[in-house]
């Protein structure tokens, strides 16, 4: 199906439009819904998070280390991600941290939980020092490159960890 | 054929208007999303996988207080017209249900329902937790839905990380992995044509809509599901705070319009609602999106106090069972027989005329 609005590319992008009291379905391409303001984040049929996980892991952000090749637990790649918008295990998080964090950001502004902890028997809280050293180690490689965004939020961090 | 009998209430209790706001919100659901440690997530299983998480789940959730009597429903059993019906009761996702597309249901996916609560197995996550409430109730649904998830937390071991927080199959649902979501009634806002600012206000704020199905789905009889985009970086109460606030400056705006307009237009508004009365008191064959949007008209009529003859439960308990695949369990017919929308009518008729009935009015106040 092609963009409604510039009838070229084609239309990824499928919303619901009131106007009147009658409600319209509108076809857009990414680019299109872009300029309309429309986040295809959410919209997005196939690949939810659209153009955002399609950017995944190909530009480096400061402070991030490499990401795995693969999960060494289910054996999912960035690739596979990137296709399906889902990731295939808990170890994923771990193995993909890196490229996540930047995608987290743009998703939820924000990259650390601060709801409920799940303090289940067996289920050891993180090593506070270790999670220390990591973000002081971060917050370095963040002011070195000037991303003061990033700096400001893993100071905080910091701040929260005491 | 499903038994509805095995949940209490069929598992309608929440549209019995008995909650805050009802006159304007439906019902309020709050979500969690939870995956199980050491286990690949649903999308990435094979079916032995997925039968022996749906093993394990069952068994935690007999051990739990909320789930101990809970129905169970395996979908990967069911046909696909009693997967829909379980679907048009908003107890499981059109996902779970294998009503996306050319997909087809996924196996071992189940549900477990009781009362207020429920869990998906095997959706895009391990386990979806729910609580659904009826009227605008966040902290009832949160309250409901925390209870299970601490219980089943204590006996099944949940992914979870010291910085993302719970962690999900897509990272749009990871940390707190809770969706909060309001089904509201926003007709004054759509005829002064003011919703799609407010829509876009939302946006901004950090909140997003879907029609009444959820994701994904069209919006139908001016009924929107108002809910939160974002599940990490804030605390649950923060999300359903902020969520709440939201929601009651939206009704806010909608009093408002509907003030405008039985204060400028009180002709065309009553007019409006009493014609849309009168079409589901006579129709002879109604569409299930002509129904949906005279029902529309009429709860307007109920919620401002021009009609009297017929109360919200009743137009909740309509809005169900006019559904396609409920009307066509309750006729035998199947789905997509013709015959469908005259029984649909008939249907709206009976449920009208036993209502006006009830509560004294006659077939025309006006």
């Amino acid at each position: 199906m092609r963009c409604e609005r510039c009838g070229e590319r084609e239309a990824v992008v499928h919303l619901h439009q009131v106007a009147g009291g009658e409600v319209t379905k509108v076809h857009l391409c990414v680019q299109c819904a872009a300029e309309q303001g429309v986040a295809a984040a959410e919209t997005v049929g196939k690949t939810p998070l659209g153009q955002l996980v399609a950017a995944l892991g190909k530009a480096s952000e400061a402070g991030e280390e490499a990401a795995a090749e693969a999960c060494p637990a289910c054996g999912a790649t960035l690739e596979d991600f990137r296709a399906t918008g889902r990731l295939g295990c808990a170890e994923c998080w771990q193995a993909f941290a890196g490229p996540l964090r930047g995608l987290l950001r743009r998703l939820h502004g924000a990259t650390h939980h601060r709801g409920e902890q799940y303090l289940a028997e067996g289920f050891a809280p993180a090593d506070v020092d270790a999670r220390v050293r990591e973000l002081r180690a971060r917050l370095q490689a963040a002011v070195s490159e000037e991303n003061f965004e990033l700096a400001a939020e893993l100071r905080d961090r910091l701040q929260e960890l005491g | 054929m499903i038994d509805f009998t095995l949940l209490p209430d069929g598992g309608l209790a929440w549209l019995d208007a008995s909650g805050p706001e009802s006159h304007l919100v439906l019902s309020t659901r709050v979500r969690l999303a939870r995956n199980l440690r050491g286990r690949p997530f649903p999308v990435r299983s094979g079916v032995a996988e997925r039968e022996a998480v749906l093993d394990e789940i069952l068994s935690a959730g007999e051990a739990t207080r909320p789930l101990r009597a809970a129905a169970v429903f395996r979908l990967d059993r069911l046909d696909h017209d009693e997967r829909l019906q379980l679907h048009e009761r908003h107890l499981v996702s059109r996902e779970l249900a294998g009503l996306e597309g050319d997909q087809a249901v996924r196996p071992a996916a189940a549900l477990l329902s009781a009362g207020p609560v429920g869990a998906m197995v095997n959706e895009e996550d391990h386990l979806r937790l729910q609580g659904l409430v009826s009227g605008l109730a966040l902290e009832a649904a949160y309250r409901e839905v925390d209870r299970l998830d601490t219980e089943l937390g204590q006996r099944l071991p949940y992914a979870f990380h010291p910085e993302f927080g719970y962690l999900t199959s897509c990272p749009t649902n990871v940390g707190t992995g809770l969706r909060a979501s309001v089904l509201i009634h926003l007709p004054g806002l759509v005829l002064t044509k003011e919703i799609t600012k407010v829509l876009q206000g939302l946006g901004q704020v950090g909140l997003t809509f879907r029609g009444l199905y959820g994701e994904g789905s069209e919006v139908v009889g001016n009924l929107f599901q108002l809910s939160n985009q974002t599940t990490l970086g804030r605390t649950e109460r923060e999300l359903l705070d902020h969520l709440g606030k939201m929601v009651r400056q939206v009704i806010a705006y909608e009093e408002e319009a509907r003030a405008v307009l039985l204060r400028d237009a009180p002709s065309v508004i009553e007019d409006k609602v009493w014609r849309a009365y009168g079409l589901l008191r006579h129709a002879r064959s109604l569409s299930f999106e002509e129904a949906m949007n005279l029902l529309s008209g009429v709860r307007l009529g109920a919620g401002t106090g021009l009609i009297r003859e017929v109360g919200l439960y009743a137009l909740n308990k309509l809005l169900i069972h006019t559904q396609p695949a409920h009307l066509a369990a309750q006729t035998g017919l199947a789905l997509g027989d013709a015959e469908l929308p005259r029984r649909r009518a008939a249907y709206v008729r009976g449920v009208l005329a036993e209502e006006a009935g009830r509560r004294g009015g006659g077939p025309d106040a006006g």
